[in-house]
């Protein structure tokens, strides 16, 4: 039986993808790009599998071994990052030169073998898929090699009980894991949402202009801590909520209260600390060298 | 449920082996395939464009808002002007970011998405320009697992583009995303693996084909059930969006792309809502079948020519409004509680649930004997086990520890031993002789070392009391 031509062009396209990549597993780099060839290899042999009449090997090569498999290979590769690449200091010594001559030797073996091979037709191709292929693999692996199926199958759960015994380490402390973490957070009573964003029910949206909160005072919070410390916050009087001020002052005003000190005791405005007055929005009021930020500016804000 | 299951079995399956219904494509020419791939591509394209505006509006319509409405007609055309935006955005691509990957994952993920549709089917044989085709691109006898195949291959545009782009954030979206392909799909695949066992194919026209007196979701419901949880981790919707939960990752694997390549991934998404809205209607659903009350009209007359396109898209969108519904329903998971849902629920229950399936198809196919026969024995059992479970004791929560009061023996049994409980470590003694060295807190020199010595009584001999050496 002689392939078909579709099948033979199939061969000589995937071929050479199949060797390039394979040489880019030994050249590449980094991790994560040899790991990518070997993906390629193994989606192109797939192919190779359907191609010759074997869709269930191809279709579950793909779904194991580049599904699964590699892909926890990846999952361990991707934690090493981009920019880091394998060294190449040799630790064990004269490891490369052992390295080429085994290679030399598995060369020449393998040259010798493939050169004296012969390739006769294939046949039993037609029988062995005359139930359907996926109906003839089952009864090959369930009929002719349950037995051995059943030892693998025994091997395996043990290799994974193994595992999980070796790997098993007996708890000291309460582990403390997300949902703790939570509970502390909210035991500890600190803020548990985002900051608002600066700007936010304000009537500006730059990034030096506080949020408001419901009651129309200003949030220092939502100003960025940068901006804080450079002085650099637009004046919280100037962005309060004018027009629940003046609801107020209204309602104040029927009830015969007149005076800005009644009216920012209603509102709990009364700063203490009065700020400059603000600037428009953009611009600087603070400093205009750079400051240094490091770690003295976090206990400056703290201790203020 | 297994009990129902055989209960409903012995009238529902004609046959364990599918009645031969694969599809015939025999007649097929190069140009019906070339018509056919290029009706599913245009099928998706449109359904993404329509899906977009759709979950909007019936997110906004959940959320007692709107939605877009301003551009044509109820706002049809917001979702052209959504791509047109996103194709003439500035394209910018990281300076740090692995170039080569960083341009292949996106498509990647836009392929792999496009491919699921081929082995759909979309409706019985019809007639398109005189050739009798059935309205499918192309089947075989393991086509489900490759629809597997090619969802996990495009799982790697997400897990590569988030690697690529050398940040933060994208990474942490795309280890997210590993580890949920990894614990979903053995899920997602178990549930498939019952429907494979009732229709015996894996075939998508085979599997349609058995579907014709009973829908598997009614004996397979929680298959289905399973089914429908994977799928949405699958596609990685809410409430299982942790890869790019935008509260927590800014965009996840997506964060760093822009423009085009970002339009990439979106499209992507959306496609593979559709394709597993497909599969469930496929496996599940009846596929292209009529719903029960319309098969009855004129004899099944709209199951045969173009009717059942109409019943297949009409179930589709079926499965798209659930997924709408389910964003606008639940909150995100959290991610131990996602790890732990998937691996101590999912996973087990789909395997026992395999296990009952296997049973009883086994017992029908092989044993010979009624299903109704066992009926009896097997509700007994269940029973019997019910009534087991009610035995077992609840689960006391473990007691902490009482603190222990003996002092700490670092080589307690000649090993060297962490603290029990309640113990502390003593200072080390290059802590103790390096506050011996400053002279600026002598008050600390001594202390709970010195105690634990005097009650120890054989302190020189312990290597905890070791004398500082040189």
């Amino acid at each position: 039986m002689t392939p078909s031509t579709a099948e033979t062009v199939l061969f000589w396209v995937l071929a050479p993808i199949m060797v390039l990549a394979a040489s880019g597993l030994l050249f590449a780099r980094k991790a994560v790009h040899a790991a990518l060839c070997v993906i390629t290899v193994m989606i192109s042999l797939a192919f190779l599998y359907v191609a010759q009449e074997a869709p269930f090997l191809g279709v579950v090569q793909v779904v194991v071994y580049t599904g699964a498999v590699m892909m926890l290979f990846l999952f361990v590769l991707m934690l090493v990052g981009v920019d880091a690449s394998d060294s190449l200091v040799e630790t064990l010594r004269a490891q490369r030169w052992v390295g080429w001559l085994a290679a030399l030797g598995l060369g020449v073996v393998l040259v010798g073998v493939v050169g004296r091979a012969t390739y006769p037709d294939a046949v039993g191709l037609a029988e062995a898929n005359a139930p359907g292929n996926p109906t003839g693999v089952a009864r090959i692996i369930f009929g002719q090699h349950v037995f051995g199926l059943e030892v693998v199958g025994a091997l395996l759960v043990t290799a994974a009980l193994g595992a999980l015994v070796l790997t098993h380490r007996q708890r000291l402390k309460p582990l403390v894991k997300q949902p703790e973490r939570a509970a502390a957070r909210v035991a500890a009573g600190g803020r548990l949402t985002p900051l608002p964003a600066p700007g936010v029910y304000a009537r500006h949206n730059a990034m030096d202009v506080p949020a408001l909160d419901p009651d129309g005072n200003p949030i220092d919070e939502s100003v960025p801590r940068v901006l804080r410390i450079r002085g650099q916050e637009a004046g919280t009087a100037e962005y309060r909520a004018d027009t629940y001020r003046r609801a107020v002052t209204a309602v104040l005003a029927e009830r015969g209260v007149v005076g800005d000190g009644e009216v920012d005791a209603a509102l709990g405005t009364v700063e203490d600390d009065p700020r400059p007055a603000a600037a428009p929005p953009g611009t600087t009021t603070g400093p205009t060298a750079d400051i240094d930020l490091g770690g003295g500016s976090t206990r400056t804000e703290t201790e203020r | 449920m297994t009990a129902t299951l055989a209960a409903v079995l012995p009238t529902a399956l004609p046959a364990a082996a599918a009645d031969g219904g694969a599809a015939d494509f025999s007649q097929d020419v190069f140009w019906v395939w070339l018509l056919k791939a290029v009706g599913i591509l245009v099928f998706l394209l449109t359904s993404v464009l329509i899906a977009i505006w759709f979950e909007r509006r019936v997110v906004g319509r959940m959320q007692l808002r709107p939605g877009p409405n301003v551009h044509g007609p109820f706002g049809l055309f917001q979702s052209l002007a959504d791509a047109m935006k996103l194709l003439l955005k500035e394209d910018v691509t990281v300076k740090a970011a692995d170039k080569l990957v960083y341009l292949v994952a996106p498509f990647i993920a836009v392929f792999c998405s496009l491919l699921t549709m081929a082995v759909i089917p979309f409706g019985p044989e019809v007639s398109i320009f005189g050739v009798v085709t059935p309205l499918q691109l192309t089947d075989f006898p393991v086509a489900v697992l490759y629809i597997l195949a090619c969802a996990s291959v495009g799982v790697y545009g997400i897990v590569l583009g988030g690697w690529s782009s050398n940040s933060t954030y994208p990474l942490l979206g795309a280890v997210r995303s590993t580890a949920q392909v990894i614990s979903y799909e053995l899920a997602m695949g178990l549930s498939l693996v019952s429907v494979f066992i009732l229709a015996g194919s894996m075939s998508t026209s085979e599997i349609v084909a058995s579907q014709t007196t009973i829908w598997w979701l009614i004996p397979l419901a929680p298959a289905f059930v399973i089914y429908v949880i994977s799928m949405v981790g699958e596609t990685n919707r809410l409430p299982f969006d942790l890869p790019e939960a935008e509260g927590e990752l800014v965009g996840g694997y997506t964060t760093e792309y822009s423009s085009m390549k970002f339009a990439w991934f979106f499209l992507a998404e959306y496609i593979n809502m559709l394709n597993v809205s497909a599969v469930a209607t496929t496996l599940f659903f009846g596929g292209w079948r009529a719903p029960w009350p319309l098969s009855w009209i004129g004899d099944g007359v709209l199951n045969t020519g173009w009717w059942p396109l109409l019943w297949f898209v009409a179930k589709v969108w079926l499965f798209m409004f659930l997924f709408v519904w389910i964003r606008g329903t639940l909150l995100r998971f959290r991610y131990d509680q996602f790890m732990k849902f998937g691996w101590k629920v999912l996973i087990p229950s789909a395997l026992v649930w395999l296990v009952c399936v296997a049973v009883v198809q086994g017992v029908r196919q092989f044993g010979g004997a009624d299903v109704m026969a066992m009926l009896p024995w097997l509700g007994g059992a269940i029973l019997v086990i019910v009534a087991l479970s009610f035995l077992i004791p609840e689960k006391k929560p473990v007691p902490e520890p009482a603190p222990s009061d003996e002092p700490f023996d670092a080589f307690a049994g000649g090993f060297p031993v962490p603290p029990l409980p309640g113990q502390s470590l003593p200072p080390s003694p290059r802590a103790l002789r390096r506050e011996a060295q400053s002279p600026a807190s002598p008050a600390l020199v001594g202390g709970p070392a010195a105690d634990d010595g005097a009650a120890d009584g054989d302190a020189p001999e312990s290597p905890t009391q070791e004398v500082p050496r040189g």
